[in-house]
């Protein structure tokens, strides 16, 4: 185990280092630079700043100073949008917000898609299943920022339920947010619950179940649901690190100071440290995870080996 | 102190179970199983008749698809839609199974009747201990039990059917068991309610032969020691003649044949019998002797013939045979067969009767 755990870190860090490596060198790929805006200042000026912040040398000497800061744990300061501040702090600010609404969207979606899944496998052919199958393709086909407009066009402003203007703490700002955040992941987890349900349901386990006399409650949530889990939780691990890290529409829709937001907006400004460092942090979330998703199947099904292949 | 009261009232019941000896633990009457497919409507079972007596082992024998597994079933109430019993009737120690509520039957399954699968590398649930699923089966209809309690049944009952070192195979799963190792717990917890009635269904059919005569010697001594009814389904003569008092042979749904296993075996009156007997190795057979299989093939049973099922593949069929279907004739004590030309034979006995008059 101790051996695992050391070769998965390692994969950690190549895939980052990977990561790291083509994040550079597609955002420099991108025209333009950190320094045009609505009045383009003059060559001199963009010179003096490109020396100032190192933009001016080799693209690969950028790289090699950029990873060499990176292990000593610095992911640099912002250029454009929060000048001079550090990207660590900046990211450390941003992602608790994007996180808030991401755990409770999360949550919603698990509690609520995991047991509509269970109930339209258990009551596939009726009416029960159809609807929520419409519903579940609704959700999964309307793009985001369909699904958080019409919220807050219906919901929110004055004389309505939910305010319109994200405010820090209060709770009735949370509520559409994370509604909007969860209803995609709640309308995929319900349909793969549903189908690992049914694959689990048809097993002879069940039969067997069924034969010693156990109810019905039971036979799904004891014996079938545990069997279905697998995929349901291959699919959650990556998803929780994006949802956690904020939903770029839901945050824009809703003005949602989050991570998400500046995830896309440091793009926009070509703001590289900011980019490099939202991109690597999301990167690294995603492999901790799976890692996470790796050892919950040990878990969920003790016939899976981890080190299987080793020796 | 309470649980082990309940335990000895256990065994009593089935010292019980003793005394009753010779009466009807089962009966079976007309019962009819229909599918209902897109299709069409599949007649998987179409009236068959039987009765079971305590301590009784009866096997039941078949080709794949003539409805002996559906008829188990139905017993058990797992028929599984489109399936469904649409008459006769189902009579378990006085009480009609078929009028029994959901509620009735899920306390009925596991308690009353007990049942093994073919198959037990997938019958058992791979992410649970075999501790577990046994304690499980217990729990479900032995609600005041303790887990102590409940563990040290569980041990026991490993150990009847012949499991060593019962306390690390009861945190093991499944997969770290063999099959035959597997097929045992399977008994195991069929068991530990002590069920009136054991329906196997094939248990030793996905085993390898070693295994099978050793599964087959396990549910034997059981049967002893517990004087429970078994219901056993099989395609396998041999090991009908193992372990079964008295054998029923299906053929497309219909019962074609039913008596004392002797019986079957050496004065078989059903043309089926004779070619199911026919296509089995004997052990006293000529070395050159050759297998002869049935000709043809198995009935369709969306569109199934008239008269006797079995008519269109019998070397011996007769005119009638594809229009009627023929009733059950006595052929000795508790051996009946249907078909016609028994009916044929006790016609001419009566004539000859009535001639010497």
């Amino acid at each position: 185990m101790a051996k695992y755990t050391l070769k998965r870190v390692l994969m950690a860090l190549l895939t980052l280092f990977v990561v790291a490596c083509i994040t550079f060198f597609l955002m420099h790929a991108i025209p333009g630079n950190p320094w045009l805006s609505e009045k383009t200042p003059s060559e001199a000026v963009i010179n003096a700043l490109n020396e100032k912040y190192g933009l001016n040398e080799p693209l690969i000497v950028q790289l090699g100073k950029y990873l060499g800061n990176l292990l000593r744990g610095d992911l640099g300061n912002s250029i454009k949008m929060q000048k001079n501040r550090p990207v660590l702090d900046i990211i450390l600010e941003m992602f608790p917000v994007s996180a808030q609404v991401g755990v409770v969207a999360i949550l919603w979606a698990v509690l609520v898609g995991v047991p509509l899944g269970c109930l339209a496998a258990y009551r596939r052919g009726t009416w029960v299943d159809s609807l929520l199958r419409v519903i579940c393709t609704i959700g999964i086909s309307m793009p985001g920022f369909v699904v958080a407009t019409m919220l807050l066009h219906l919901l929110c402003g004055t004389g309505k339920p939910f305010p319109a203007l994200f405010v820090s703490g209060s709770l009735a700002s949370y509520v559409l947010p994370c509604a909007a955040l969860g209803f995609y992941p709640m309308c995929y987890l319900s349909r793969q619950t549903r189908t690992a349900m049914l694959d689990a349901i048809n097993q002879e386990y069940i039969k067997t179940a069924r034969a010693k006399g156990l109810k019905n409650k039971k036979i799904i949530f004891k014996h079938a649901l545990r069997n279905a889990l697998i995929p349901v939780i291959t699919y959650l691990g990556p998803q929780i690190a994006f949802t956690l890290c904020g939903g770029f529409v839901v945050e824009t829709v809703f003005s949602i100071p989050g991570l998400g937001r500046y995830f896309i907006q440091s793009i926009q400004n070509r703001d590289y440290p900011l980019i490099m460092g939202t991109t690597l942090f999301l990167a690294a979330f995603i492999i901790v995870m799976n890692l996470l998703v790796d050892l919950a199947y040990k878990l969920v099904d003790p016939r899976i080996n981890l080190t299987k292949g080793e020796n | 102190m309470e649980n082990v009261q309940q335990h000895d009232k256990k065994l009593h019941d089935s010292a019980h179970a003793q005394d009753a000896l010779g009466k009807n633990l089962l009966e079976v009457k007309d019962l009819q199983v229909s599918f209902f497919t897109p299709a069409g409507e599949v007649k998987a079972v179409g009236g068959i008749s039987y009765n079971l007596k305590y301590g009784e082992v009866m096997g039941i024998v078949g080709e794949s698809g003539s409805g002996k597994s559906v008829e188990a079933y139905s017993i058990i109430g797992l028929l599984q839609s489109p399936g469904k019993v649409i008459g006769g009737s189902i009579t378990f120690e006085g009480e009609d199974v078929l009028a029994k509520s959901k509620e009735e039957m899920i306390a009925f399954r596991g308690s009353k009747v007990a049942m093994i699968f073919q198959n037990p590398m997938t019958c058992l649930n791979p992410v649970y201990t075999i501790g577990n699923q046994l304690i499980e089966a217990l729990k479900a209809h032995d609600k005041e039990v303790s887990k102590e309690e409940a563990a040290k049944r569980a041990m026991e009952m490993l150990e009847l059917v012949g499991i060593n070192n019962v306390e690390k195979r009861m945190k093991q799963y499944p997969h770290e068991l063999s099959g035959g190792m597997r097929q045992r717990v399977m008994i195991a917890m069929g068991l530990i309610c002590h069920p009136q009635l054991l329906i196997a269904d094939e248990p030793t059919t996905a085993l390898d032969v070693t295994i099978q005569a050793q599964i087959l010697e396990l549910m034997k001594q059981i049967q002893k020691k517990t004087h429970m009814g078994i219901i056993f389904i099989t395609h396998n003569l041999g090991v009908v003649a193992e372990i079964c008092d008295k054998v029923s042979v299906m053929y497309a749904g219909k019962m074609v044949e039913q008596g004392p296993v002797d019986d079957i075996f050496y004065q078989p009156s059903h043309p089926y019998t004779e070619g199911l007997l026919r296509s089995m190795p004997r052990v006293d057979a000529e070395s050159y002797e050759r297998l002869i299989p049935i000709e043809g093939t198995p009935v369709d049973m969306l569109n199934p013939p008239e008269g006797c099922p079995f008519a269109p593949r019998c070397e011996k069929a007769m005119k009638i045979c594809l229009q009627k279907m023929p009733p059950y004739v006595e052929v000795g004590e508790g051996h009946r067969s249907a078909c016609w030309l028994r009916v044929q034979e006790q016609l001419n006995k009566k004539k000859e009767a009535g001639g010497h008059e």
